[in-house]
């Protein structure tokens, strides 16, 4: 039996967490991004050994733990220790941290990939270390690493379901909200899916675009 | 204000065990152009990448315009320079290198732009101005807005050249500029070159082009194995050699 004013009424209640999925498969991105390139670039270039091993050890703990017990570590191990954070800061900054030790092998081939000249160039007419990799070596590992960092990210969109399990209220959240409400199950779940599936589709025609271009580019 | 723009002294530089500079010590006056040759293997490219501290010497030190580079006494020792302190330095002092290494994802007026802008502070519009100013004395007004990947050798190196001469660089550095270059794109990289040195800039030249080097340099260093084997007036280095090491070197060149 097919209820037309429920199933609307289910997808209202979802989309509301189809927001909350959006922000944060954002901001965990944001925070990969930029961990995981400097994670990289001091993996790269660094001549501090001791920084090289806590960026080892960092990648190897992310890399080694799944998911979920590092989401519980970061929500409850925090808030035992007396820093209360939002389900969703905490989702972010899990799954950023995450996403962070994975990126830094994604920018490290990047880096490796551009020829030594390209930095040396950029500190040659004055630039700082940092300069370079700002203006110089960023904008064209990130160009390089495209293809990989689009699959992270849309790899990343279906990976905040685990979030709902520290009560961040995005998809998932909601749809086991409304299942345990109302016990209609398999629509509550295909409604979520196809929320998923609308969400990542376009997101993987845009990195296939963007793929095109940078090949055209180089 | 001394007249000496460059002095290197006594740099020794190791690779691990190999010993690639083994104390090389020379001077350029304000408006002098240094041309250096040898056999490759022997140094000079090493030498100078020092000088702009891409190369950290294993000992020795670089004065440039009387400063040290990359370094600063502290009572009686010498103590690296942060890397901010040392960009300072690296500003001042234009590079050309054998593979242009052009950034790709800029095009020729931003490539050229970005230096002053990002370095020097100044703003955006004065840096494109500039940039195409630059890119004018190296005839290439026209390929202002065209990537590297567009551009031949010979015009990817003459924009190297225009970056470099952005900075209003005291020295000018050239590491071997034409060898990755075919033969017929030599010549307008060289025609760049040579209306530089007739500005009366300073500039250090590793080059492979002997007939250049007598052309254009005040003074000619021949390196081998690390160490000036002679230097001198171009007519004398190649004409008179002394050593028998340059003689054989020279020879070696022309039998070709």
């Amino acid at each position: 039996m097919f209820d037309l004013a429920q199933t609307i009424y289910f997808s209202k209640v979802l989309m509301i967490g189809a927001v909350m999925t959006v922000k944060i498969t954002f901001g965990a991105l944001i925070i990969a991004i930029i961990v995981g390139f400097i994670m990289a670039a001091i993996r790269t270039y660094s001549k501090i050994r001791l920084l090289e091993i806590m960026v080892n050890i960092y990648v190897e703990i992310f890399r080694g733990i799944p998911p979920l017990a590092q989401l519980f570590i970061i929500y409850f191990g925090l808030a035992y220790a007396g820093v209360k954070l939002e389900p969703a800061t905490a989702a972010v900054l899990g799954l950023g941290l995450i996403g962070g030790a994975m990126l830094t092998e994604v920018f490290r081939s990047g880096l490796n990939a551009l020829h030594f000249g390209q930095r040396e160039a950029a500190l040659a007419i004055g630039m700082t270390p940092m300069m370079a990799l700002r203006y110089i070596i960023f904008p064209q590992a990130t160009r390089i690493t495209l293809p990989p960092l689009g699959s992270y990210a849309i790899g990343l969109l279906k990976d905040t379901s685990i979030v709902s399990a520290i009560a961040a209220p995005e998809i998932m959240f909601y749809a086991r909200n409304l299942v345990t409400s109302t016990f209609q199950t398999t629509l509550i779940y295909i409604l979520a899916a196809l929320l998923y599936f609308i969400l990542s589709f376009p997101l993987a025609r845009v990195v296939d675009r963007l793929e095109r271009k940078q090949r055209a580019w180089t | 204000m001394s007249d000496i723009l460059l002095r290197i002294e006594d740099v020794i530089k190791s690779f691990d065990e190999l010993e690639v500079l083994k104390g090389i010590s020379l001077e350029l006056k304000r408006g002098e152009k240094i041309a250096i040759i040898g056999p490759s293997g022997s140094g000079k490219s090493t030498l100078l990448r020092t000088i702009n501290y891409l190369e950290i010497p294993t000992s020795g030190h670089i004065y440039l315009d009387g400063e040290l580079v990359g370094e600063k006494q502290v009572e009686e020792k010498f103590v690296r320079t942060s890397e901010k302190m040392l960009a300072r330095f690296r500003a001042q002092i234009g590079m050309v290198f054998q593979g242009f290494y052009l950034w790709p994802h800029l095009n020729a007026i931003e490539n050229v732009a970005i230096g002053p802008q990002k370095v020097r502070g100044i703003s955006k519009e004065k840096a494109f101005a500039l940039a195409e100013e630059m890119l004018a004395k190296v005839h290439l007004d026209h390929k202002i807005k065209e990537y590297p990947e567009r551009l031949s050798g010979g015009q990817q190196q003459r924009v190297a050249i225009a970056r470099a001469l952005a900075q209003e660089p005291k020295l000018m550095l050239f590491d071997e500029p034409t060898s990755a270059l075919d033969p017929e794109l030599v010549g307008e990289v060289l025609k760049v070159i040579h209306e530089l040195a007739d500005e009366g800039r300073s500039m250090v030249l590793v080059t492979h082009e002997i007939g250049f080097a007598r052309e254009v340099a005040d003074v000619v260093y021949f390196m081998d194995e690390g160490v000036i084997v002679e230097y001198g007036p171009p007519e004398q280095v190649f004409e008179k050699p002394r050593q028998t090491r340059t003689k054989a070197f020279l020879s070696q060149l022309f039998s070709h």
